[in-house]
């Protein structure tokens, strides 16, 4: 559990989603979403696939456009400005801004293949951010360190393993100092014996506290272990919530039972089985 | 628009069904050279592979109009026969363009799934069975956009033949502008609109055929 | 039937002009490669009132033959919009253009080719629109089409033959030339056919390695 309480009652929510839906052409994967996130606070997203989890956090980072409903960060519109009292449209130079505040880790990874692993961090410092270049590199060097990577700098994506490309690309999100952090399944796409590198990084970012952070999981264990709060999705709705002792020790909905119990028993993915079981009976 | 005024289009017709009808018999030409040296190039035999392939390497390597030239006026001397501007050029462009479309036909056969090869050995199939079945009908769909585009390039190329005096579309438009050069621009114009009008046909007619081959299947 | 002699003798004449005919094949792909991007630019413009008219400028372009193209640069141009352009300057435009739209092509699918998440990751990092561009997609989307590239550098070249109808020094009319004197095309023109041959098929072989490296790599990063 992480050290402070965000969830502070006199704290405003850094991120509010209000009566948020999204769909693609017919079908409906989001319907009339509630969720504050607060300053520092540790969200992890659960849920079957299709539920709308990943959803969530593309509408945050402006990959995607919800069909109707608002997301407001710190107070300020995404897809909407002010201008002359009204709401307007949101122009590139708005959305910049508010994407400042945001930051991603995509399953995928994502990294840009024809740069450096040096390059790939300090790229949007420079260019974005318009740190001096000597800064730049002086930071970047900072955080790969900090995801155990400081020796393979002048490294390409593709001489890496599937592990340290993600760790590389939290590097490359984290040294944008977002105030919020999306975490979209950032290991389904890792072999097995993989994962808990990458998990080790995210718990060790997770308990400087800080930063906010989102976390798209199916790792259940991860979940218990840094999440202040788990929602669980399905058919585009929160259908639980609470803190991870009440989601996973006390389950009320039969949804959510379900849900938990393929993790415990006949599931083919005995690893994640294993941990939940294991959170199940403390 | 006055000076695109149709009074030009008789004598230019004239030409365009020469042009049409040196496209048509080049493509079924050339389709038959594809499919030959295309199914010669994976034979199991390395003399047929070793024929194909300097067949289709010669002429890629060498240019259209260079194997117009030679078929019209060096092969006759070699050979010692006659050969009409018509045939001349419908032997040209059928190669040429064979030599082309026999890699469409290749790596569409070579690009049909492992398993379906596999499939019919565990039938018991013949290989003429097994290609005429099942490989071909599976790769004809995947050559059409190839031979789509290809069918266009020979329909351009036609405009070469004009070089060796066939009386086709740019024929006629060069025969025009002799007689009167003050309408220059319009006959030019006209050639082009014809040209693009016959392409237009042909991507109609091969998205036709690729909705047929697609039909009943995905 | 065959004149060595002859053909020793016609030899050199013919050498002299492949200079020209290269010279025009690199001037016209160098061409043919600037206007591609932008066009390939335009095609995917969100504004239908680019996309559209440049979508159909180009398919025109296409499916119209190089020689037509040839004369209106020689022979309407001079009259209708009072520009003269040498026969050598008008065979690189007309080559340059007509491939323009080929080359166009080939931007586009290295372009298409860079996977979403790249896009995507941009935006996550705040790139802005011209950065995205000009430090992700394109870096990433050039590379693969050097190739395909390749390829119509040698069409080009064997394109040269046709920029004989305006163009009097060329491979295939100083052949025609030299046979016509003598009547002697056998030699002639079977040795045009041999030197095109001798550069473009070596070139294509090299063009085919590249292609295969760069498949071998690509595959290489996949398994990663």
């Amino acid at each position: 559990m992480s050290q402070n309480n965000p969830k502070d009652e006199h704290d405003k929510p850094l991120v509010s989603y209000r009566k948020i839906t999204k769909s693609f052409g017919d079908r409906t994967v989001l319907k009339e979403l509630d969720l504050d996130v607060y300053p520092g606070e540790k969200i992890a997203l659960i849920g079957p696939s299709g539920s709308g989890k990943t959803t969530i956090a593309r509408l945050l980072m402006t990959l995607e456009k919800p069909t109707s409903g608002t997301i407001e960060v710190e107070g300020e519109m995404l897809w909407l400005m002010p201008r002359k009292g009204k709401l307007v449209p949101a122009n590139e130079k708005h959305l910049h801004r508010v994407r400042s505040k945001i930051g991603m880790v995509f399953q995928h990874f994502n990294l840009f293949p024809h740069m450096t692993i040096q390059r790939n961090v300090t790229e949007a410092l420079v260019h974005v951010l318009k740190i001096p270049k000597s800064e730049a590199d002086e930071r970047a060097m900072r955080m790969l360190e900090r995801v155990g990577l400081q020796e393979h700098t002048n490294h390409y994506p593709s001489q890496l393993s599937g592990g340290q490309k993600q760790r590389v690309a939290i590097a490359r999100a984290l040294v944008m100092q977002p105030s919020v952090m999306l975490f979209d399944e950032v290991t389904s796409a890792l072999d097995p014996e993989l994962v808990g590198e990458v998990l080790d990084v995210i718990k060790g970012i997770a308990s400087q506290g800080e930063m906010a952070m989102i976390l798209i999981t199916h790792e259940m264990d991860f979940a218990r272990d840094v999440a202040d709060r788990i929602l669980f999705t399905d058919g585009g709705v929160i259908v639980e919530e609470g803190t991870p002792e009440q989601v996973f020790q006390n389950p009320q909905s039969p949804r959510l039972q379900t849900f938990l119990s393929r993790f415990l028993n006949g599931s083919s993915d005995g690893r994640t089985g294993s941990r939940v079981a294991a959170g199940a009976e403390q | 628009m006055e000076w695109l005024s149709l009074d030009l289009l008789p004598p230019l017709l004239r030409g365009f069904k020469i042009t049409l009808l040196l496209t048509l018999c080049s493509i079924a030409v050339a389709l038959c050279c594809a499919f030959l040296a295309g199914l010669a190039r994976i034979s199991k035999y390395a003399w047929l592979r070793g024929v194909a392939t300097a067949y289709v390497e010669v002429f890629r390597g060498t240019s259209l109009l260079v194997q117009l030239f030679w078929i019209y006026f060096a092969l006759p001397m070699l050979l010692d026969i006659q050969f009409s501007a018509l045939a001349a050029a419908v032997l040209a462009l059928g190669l040429n363009y064979g030599a082309y479309g026999s890699e469409v036909v290749r790596s569409s056969i070579l690009s049909v799934p492992r398993g379906q090869i596999e499939a019919t050995i565990a039938l018991n199939m013949t290989v003429y069975h097994r290609m005429r079945r099942v490989i071909l009908p599976q790769a004809w769909s995947m050559m059409l956009p190839g031979f789509g585009n290809l069918q266009i390039e020979l329909l351009k190329g036609t405009s070469l033949v004009y070089l060796i005096t066939l009386t086709d579309l740019t024929y006629q438009g060069m025969m025009l502008r002799s007689y009167d050069l003050s309408r220059t621009a319009a006959i030019f114009a006209w050639l082009l609109i014809l040209y693009f009008i016959a392409a237009y046909a042909l991507t109609l007619f091969i998205r036709f055929a690729e909705r047929r081959a697609a039909a009943g299947r995905g | 039937m065959w004149d060595w002699d002859y053909a020793e003798f016609i030899l050199p004449k013919l050498l002299e002009v492949i200079p020209a005919a290269l010279a025009a094949a690199l001037a016209g792909f160098m061409l043919a490669s600037l206007l591609g991007l932008p066009i390939a630019l335009a095609r995917r413009s969100r504004s239908k009132w680019i996309a559209l008219p440049v979508a159909a400028v180009t398919e025109f372009i296409r499916s119209t033959p190089l020689l037509i193209q040839l004369f209106v640069l020689v022979f309407v141009f001079p009259t209708s919009f009072g520009i003269t352009l040498s026969p050598f300057v008008a065979g690189v435009v007309g080559l340059g253009i007509h491939y323009s739209t080929y080359m166009s092509e080939v931007y586009r699918s290295g372009i298409d080719s860079v996977p979403k998440g790249q896009w995507e990751a941009s935006i996550a990092l705040n790139f802005g629109k011209v950065r995205t561009w000009t430090r992700i997609v394109l870096p990433q989307s050039v590379p693969p089409t050097i190739p395909v590239m390749g390829n119509y550098l040698i069409t080009m070249f064997k394109e040269t033959p046709t920029l004989s109808a305006i163009m009097v020094v060329e491979l295939l009319m100083t052949a025609k030339v030299v046979g016509s004197a003598s009547f002697k095309y056998v030699e002639a023109f079977t040795l045009v056919g041999a030197i095109f041959f001798l550069l473009s098929y070596p070139s294509a072989l090299l063009v085919r390695a590249l292609e295969r490296r760069l498949q071998r790599s690509e595959r290489r990063t996949l398994l990663k």
